[in-house]
């Protein structure tokens, strides 16, 4: 972790200098006053603030640092890769032998794991930062499997004129399915249910369009 | 599974040194209990029971792999 100890006329000058160095914003450090600082009389008296300033662990860095641990205990030895996405996410991309078990039915076990990482990463923490976590690809290959279940369903609720509920889905998943038949004329969706347990139902447009 | 259950309790809650982890073997499957500091009870639990769903669903995935029907018990 880094810290620097700084002095100024005042904590604020001190605590200045010390962010330039650490090229650092006022929310991702933890400041320690050390000496006040007085004015004293006439200049004479006078004395130097004094503060430490250290560098909070970001949230992706704390992301990264759970996964390792995790991963030791599961004894499995993965690359881990972290790519700033423009959003203000962060994608933890790991690749590696038997990834299988990270990823689960449906990516039950992957989204287990991103909810508790984010947690983790989060908690009292400089900043909030959403973590996505993805293995060997799985978010990618998941998005394009949902795409085509969408269209799927979308035609047997066109030929059946019947509404159909999807199984219950996280929230982003949702999103892959409204995404994909939003310019659909026929068809239109709407989730129901609470979380964890929300799904999306796709029904027939009224009046039908000609 | 012990070691598993405690990091991961572990990085969740504000009072790590009162994570206690206990491992009860069943006749088919293994029982961890989990014990925490009472304040930190929601961070473990979750909304309804989110968390506590989620590290479940985790030490399952992890428990396959060993062949072994693993509950973890909040107390």
């Amino acid at each position: 972790m880094k810290t620097v100890e700084k002095q100024g006329k005042t904590v604020e000058e001190a605590l200045e200098l010390a962010l330039k160095e650490l090229k650092a914003k006022k929310d991702e450090v933890e400041v320690e006053v050390l000496e006040e600082g007085s004015r004293g009389l006439f200049g004479l008296l006078s004395k130097m603030a004094r503060v430490r300033v250290t560098l909070k662990k970001k949230p992706e860095e704390k992301a990264v640092e759970f996964l390792t641990g995790l991963m030791k205990i599961l004894k499995l030895d993965p690359v881990m890769n972290l790519v700033h996405e423009e959003d203000g996410m962060c994608r933890i991309e790991i690749k590696g032998k038997d990834m299988g078990i990270l990823i689960g039915k449906h990516g039950a076990t992957l989204n287990a794991l991103q909810y508790l990482t984010g947690l983790v990463a989060n908690k009292d923490g400089a900043g909030y930062k959403r973590i996505i976590l993805d293995v060997e690809g799985y978010r990618e290959k998941r998005e394009k499997a949902l795409k085509e279940l969408a269209l799927k369903i979308a035609k047997r609720v066109k030929e059946t004129k019947k509404s159909i509920a999807l199984e219950p889905m996280p929230p982003n998943e949702r999103k892959i399915i409204h995404n994909a038949l939003q310019g659909d004329e026929r068809v239109k969706t709407h989730s129901e249910g609470e979380e964890p347990y929300r799904r999306v139902i796709v029904s027939l447009k009224y009046p039908p369009v000609k | 599974m012990i070691e598993l259950v405690e990091y991961i309790a572990k990085a969740l809650v504000d009072h790590p040194e009162e994570v206690a982890v206990n491992r009860v073997e069943g006749e088919q499957s293994v029982i961890i209990e989990l014990k925490v500091h009472p304040d930190d009870m929601g961070k473990i639990i979750g909304k309804q029971g989110r968390i506590a769903k989620a590290i479940r669903t985790v030490v399952k995935a992890a428990a396959a792999k060993e062949g072994k029907r693993v509950i973890v018990e909040i107390l």
